[in-house]
């Protein structure tokens, strides 16, 4: 019986944890791109987050959790030594650039636009790019200082770490999409492939700028789930018109063809009952 | 004389009171009343009703030790076929198969069969006999054989070969072992911890590990599987993958599937509030279609409390639903509209469904499944106000496994194809259940895990002879 057992935690900010993780399984299996899910013990709900990092060898992986509601809550309350009750993965599809031959991936140049929560899983694209000779850029965003992380370790594994905050309090002042469009246009900057991952509506802006600016653009969307295996279809959003699984067919979709306000909406769903309804 | 005893009816939990909770329906024989059902058991030569079993459970015997009170015999006779009788006991459609094929329903009523084994099997379990061959008793062949999904078919497959010897981990996606006997089938037709729970561990006595959490095709493959040491592989990964309508609307807060809506209750316990996973079956809810999964939707919907109705595009008649749960969910108080079809789904401004838009259906002629087709009733369409609407529209196979094993082909249902019913394209590689047949009954992939273990039982020794 595999344990669970938290080894490391860490808070990055006031609500937003880094654990590391005993599942040697996961481990094993995990790529760039995927997610896991995580039930913290027998009531809790199972919760789909990104995978932050993975060490095979030492039957690790890294998760970051954003305190949101009351699962989230659970999770970043549990102490190292204990034991999640389950966690379950690699799930979704890898990236898509893992298929990719040598001259493609040492020919491109890679601009990651990280926000918020979702910086963590930017950082195994990233590692795993860089290590084969990509260009790596990364634009790291949050609303003000005190909520930017994974600063060093997204530095560690690019080129070029751009910060920028709303406030202005680090870095560019402005938000993601504006700095992207301040490198592109103004420093003549020139990427050949996007990948936005981070709150919902920082990737649907992200994606309008990347298109502004013509760069294919990749979303990971972390959309509600229950099992995380085809078999619910609570995560289903509309790409191109079609509906698709967010944990089947993604999580990653090409940016431009995903129904953000619809996503949105799904991701609302059950806030009321989070309030204190049930 | 036999035939002039009426069937014995089982008594149920009153209609008013059960809609109100998640309690077992039925309540069961006691042993005045399977003494006297179990005398009504004509005894025949050649009965009728073991071949029309999936597993073919030697019916006529263990009635015969009913009816002589030997309860624990009664057991040992049940095992000898089926590893989960308090289970078939409570979910086969006995009426299509032993019941409908007994003697006694020609003139009379058949012996309640089903009752009969579901007394059998909660009085071993509840007087602690172990029924289950003991572990320590077979001697181990030396051969590994993995198991992908712990349903019906993959703990019928386990149990057979670990009474053979072999040694048998199964791999369970979900961190509950019993697949849709855990997050399909509701608490109050199948009890959780009463009843799947405890023939589970009978299945695990024999030996046969169960590992959870593991999703084949990602965490592991059937490919690292046979690397890994595994002899053979069989697949019950069911069929798990939900369908929608492909209507306007479908996408809206409010709209599930059957699989998602029951999962969240039944393998979550959204129902009880000491559990996290949520659930809003809304004032009233929606369920369309009419087979069992859709009965089990609707009834759960009314238990959460709402006023129910279920949206069925042809007529009571053609329900494919077992008359029983049918005739359960109208007790309850839900409402059927029957010649009726969705055409579209109606939200308010937030996204949030507020109405389905129907149309009436009128039955045309039949169609190759000699049922009569539905046909649309020109500008008949009308609103059903709802604040939920459940897909209960069926299920096909999850193409996982499929896509990440070499050398297995589906077929355009994304069914595996087989040969023998249970014999894959891949050397060392079998399935069964749903996985092969698409969604179809727990009995039916039990029969498909036991002829699985048989094929694998002869593909291990012949693979050995050479």
């Amino acid at each position: 019986m595999t344990m669970f057992k938290i080894l490391k935690k860490q808070f990055l900010t006031s609500n937003i944890c880094r654990m590391e993780v005993e599942a040697p399984l996961v481990a094993n299996a995990a790529k760039p791109g995927q997610f896991l899910m995580v039930r913290a013990d027998e009531k809790g709900e199972r919760i789909p987050l990104t995978i932050s990092d993975y060490d095979a060898s030492a039957g690790t992986v890294t998760i970051v959790t954003q305190t949101i509601g009351a699962s989230t809550t659970k999770i970043n309350s549990m102490e190292e030594g204990e034991c999640f009750a389950d966690v379950v993965g690699p799930l979704g599809n890898p990236s898509e650039f893992i298929g990719w031959d040598k001259a493609r991936i040492e020919a491109s140049h890679f601009v990651f636009l990280a926000g918020g929560v979702g910086s963590a899983p930017v950082y195994p694209q990233a590692k795993w790019l860089k290590e084969r000779g990509a260009g790596v850029t990364v634009i790291l965003g949050a609303r003000t200082k005190d909520l930017l992380i994974y600063v060093d370790e997204l530095k560690s594994v690019s080129d070029d770490l751009q910060i920028c905050t709303d406030d202005g309090s680090f870095g560019f002042q402005g938000n993601i999409p504006a700095l992207l469009e301040h490198l592109v246009r103004d420093e003549g900057r020139s990427y050949t492939d996007c990948v936005a991952i981070g709150p919902m509506i920082m990737m649907k802006f992200s994606v309008l700028m990347a298109t502004k600016l013509n760069l294919p653009v990749t979303v990971s969307l972390n959309t509600l789930m229950v099992d995380g295996t085809g078999m619910c279809g609570a995560c289903r959003v509309t790409v191109d018109g079609k509906t698709r699984f967010a944990c089947v067919d993604g999580p990653e979709f090409d940016g431009t063809k995903v129904d953000f306000d619809e996503a949105m909406r799904r991701q609302k769903q059950y806030v009321s009952q989070e309030r204190g309804l049930k | 004389m036999a035939d002039r005893i009426p069937r014995t009816a089982a008594p149920n939990q009153d209609p008013k009171v059960r809609a109100t909770n998640f309690e077992e329906v039925c309540l069961g024989y006691d042993e005045k009343m399977a003494l006297r059902e179990a005398s009504r058991c004509l005894n025949c030569k050649n009965p009728r009703c073991v071949q029309a079993c999936p597993v073919n459970i030697s019916i006529p015997e263990f009635i015969s030790r009913v009816a002589a009170g030997d309860f624990a015999g009664a057991g040992e006779v049940i095992a000898r076929d089926s590893s989960l009788p308090a289970i078939c006991g409570r979910v086969c459609p006995q009426e299509t198969q032993c019941e409908g094929s007994c003697v006694m329903g020609i003139k009379f009523e058949p012996v309640a069969i089903g009752q009969l084994e579901r007394f059998v099997a909660d009085w071993n379990r509840e007087h602690g006999s172990r029924t289950a061959a003991k572990a320590e008793a077979v001697k181990p062949n030396g051969y590994k054989v993995a198991i992908i999904g712990s349903g019906p078919s993959g703990l019928a497959c386990a149990s057979d070969l670990a009474k053979k010897g072999y040694k048998v981990t199964i791999f369970e996606a979900l961190h509950k072992a019993g697949g849709v006997l855990q997050y399909g089938i509701p608490e109050f037709r199948l009890p959780k911890d009463a009843i799947v729970e405890k023939e589970i561990a009978q299945v695990r006595d024999l030996g046969v590990e169960i590992v959870t959490d593991v999703v084949v095709g990602r965490t592991v493959t059937v490919d690292s599987l046979l690397e890994g040491g595994f002899d053979a592989v069989f697949i019950g990964s069911g069929a798990g993958l939900p369908r929608f309508m492909g209507i306007p609307g479908e996408n809206m807060n409010g709209v599930y599937s059957a699989n998602e809506f029951l999962t969240r209750n039944n393998l979550m316990k959204a129902y009880r509030s000491d559990y996290l996973t949520p659930i809003n079956a809304g004032r009233r809810a929606v369920v369309v279609g009419g087979g069992n999964v859709a009965m089990d939707a609707a009834r759960t919907a009314l238990r959460l409390g709402a006023d129910t109705t279920i949206v069925y595009r042809r007529t009571e008649k053609e329900l494919p639903a077992r008359a029983e749960e049918v005739h359960h969910a109208a007790e309850e108080g839900i409402h059927f509209a029957m010649l009726t079809n969705p055409v579209e789904i109606l939200g308010d401004e937030t996204g949030t469904v507020r109405a389905i838009r129907c149309i009436k259906m009128e039955l045309g002629e039949p169609d190759e499944s000699g049922r009569r087709s539905p046909v649309p009733v020109p500008g008949s369409e009308f609103e059903i106000e709802t604040d939920t609407v459940i897909m209960a529209l069926g299920t096909s196979p999850n193409p996982l496994i499929a896509s990440t094993t070499k050398g297995l082909e589906t077929n355009r249902r994304g069914c595996l194809v087989t040969t023998g019913d249970v014999v894959t394209t891949r050397p060392g590689v079998f399935a069964g259940g749903d996985a092969v047949t698409g969604a179809a009954t727990v009995i039916l992939a039990m029969g498909a895990g036991r002829k699985a273990a048989a094929a694998i039982d002869e593909y291990c020794r012949s693979t050995h002879a050479e």
